[in-house]
């Protein structure tokens, strides 16, 4: 006689429940989070995740290098102004619906780096979620982010994060990347070929709940 | 030790009297500061001639706007075979603030100079392939002159 016998004696066959309810407890119950390590706070992440602090009890201990297979994107350290179209371009993979942490001081504010190299505030390149602060936060804290996160996704409507497909982002261009990308110098587009790219080509294409969210 | 650099800067005389405007020696190092039309032709004949095979780093130093002349591009030369180091030096005005590429000479040249066009802002002229290889692409100014203020011309926006 195990659990689910009694529970099928006492339940009726039928239950009715909100669908963004039971969609959003699905959704929070599995948060995979990217891997995004890009400082000090990337060994708190890691540590995160480790026996002691074990993130997986809250469910989102799956970290994926893929971002085709994450759902939150956990920005843990500092982004440099060379980093930011790659990490909008790793955000522009992940499939809705997605979140993002935007883990401590410096991923938040650009912290102690004011200066020319480093973004102050992740927030200029995506939209962010959880703020969490410290210079490293502690595993805790991001554990208690993570369960902020999941008391938000609770609050929300499964009708704003529907992964909208839009066809001109697909054209989308990325500048300042890493010069592998650009080519040699014979490859390199001319000057004209660049100047009707920048008309032609949008940098990225905000995501459905972003718009939303400005307007 | 630095007689023996020392005898390499005499031989470098002997053979043009004008390619060594200045010696200089401190904490047993030695610094020859090079005009620079001919710093092609010193590292070639070190290289070939002496033994320094190796470019061990190639940097570039900002004196401060008000300095005449402002830049100085320090090429830090090693022999692996007769363990010397020896380092050259060429002044670069602020105007012109050029000088000639030694990838010719030595091909671990070739991002060192990159670097230091993409930090300072000097050509290298003759260089395959002068672009950014630190800051992104379309940064705007050259971030370690004196003269550039720490937070950068303008605020960071995606666009």
């Amino acid at each position: 006689m195990g659990l689910e016998n009694t529970l099928f004696e006492s339940l009726p066959d039928v239950v009715t429940v909100k669908l963004d309810a039971v969609v959003n407890w699905a959704r929070k119950s599995s948060l995979w989070p990217a891997t995004f390590g890009l400082a000090c706070c990337a060994i708190e992440m890691m540590n995160t995740v480790s026996a002691r602090n074990d993130l997986s009890r809250f469910g989102a201990e799956t970290f994926r290098a893929s971002p085709r297979q994450a759902d939150v994107m956990i920005v843990s350290g500092r982004v440099s102004r060379k980093m930011a179209p790659v990490l909008r371009r790793i955000y522009d993979q992940m499939p809705e619906p997605k979140w993002v942490i935007s883990m401590g001081a410096c991923a938040t504010s650009g912290g102690v780096f004011d200066n020319y190299a480093i973004v102050q505030g992740v927030d200029k390149v995506v939209p962010v979620d959880v703020y969490v602060p410290g210079c490293p936060p502690r595993p805790e804290m991001l554990v208690h982010a993570i369960t902020m996160l999941q008391e938000k996704i609770m609050k929300e409507s499964v009708k704003d994060r529907r992964d909208t497909f839009e066809p001109e982002s697909r054209l989308s261009i990325v500048p300042g990347t890493l010069p592998v990308t650009e080519g040699t110098a014979l490859e390199r587009e001319t000057e004209v070929e660049v100047a009707q790219n920048e008309v032609s080509r949008p940098y990225t294409i905000p995501s459905r709940h972003e718009r939303r969210r400005s307007s | 030790m630095t007689e023996k650099l020392h005898e390499f800067v005499e031989k470098l005389k002997a053979e043009n009297a004008s390619w060594v405007t200045d010696v200089n020696e401190a904490h047993g190092e030695v610094t020859v500061t090079v005009p620079r039309e001919s710093i092609v032709d010193v590292c070639w004949v070190l290289k070939t001639k002496h033994g320094f095979d190796m470019l061990a780093d190639l940097c570039g130093g900002d004196r401060g706007p008000e300095e005449e002349p402002r830049f100085e591009i320090n090429y830090h030369v090693f022999s692996t075979k007769h363990y010397n180091r020896l380092r050259l030096k060429v002044l670069l005005s602020e105007d012109d603030p050029k000088v000639t590429t030694v990838t010719t000479v030595w091909k671990t040249a070739n991002w060192h100079e990159r670097e230091t066009y993409d930090l300072f802002g000097v050509i290298f002229d003759g260089h395959p392939d002068l672009r950014r290889i630190l800051l992104p692409s379309d940064f705007d100014g050259h971030a370690l002159r004196k003269d550039y203020p720490l937070r950068g011309y303008e605020p960071y926006s995606m666009n």
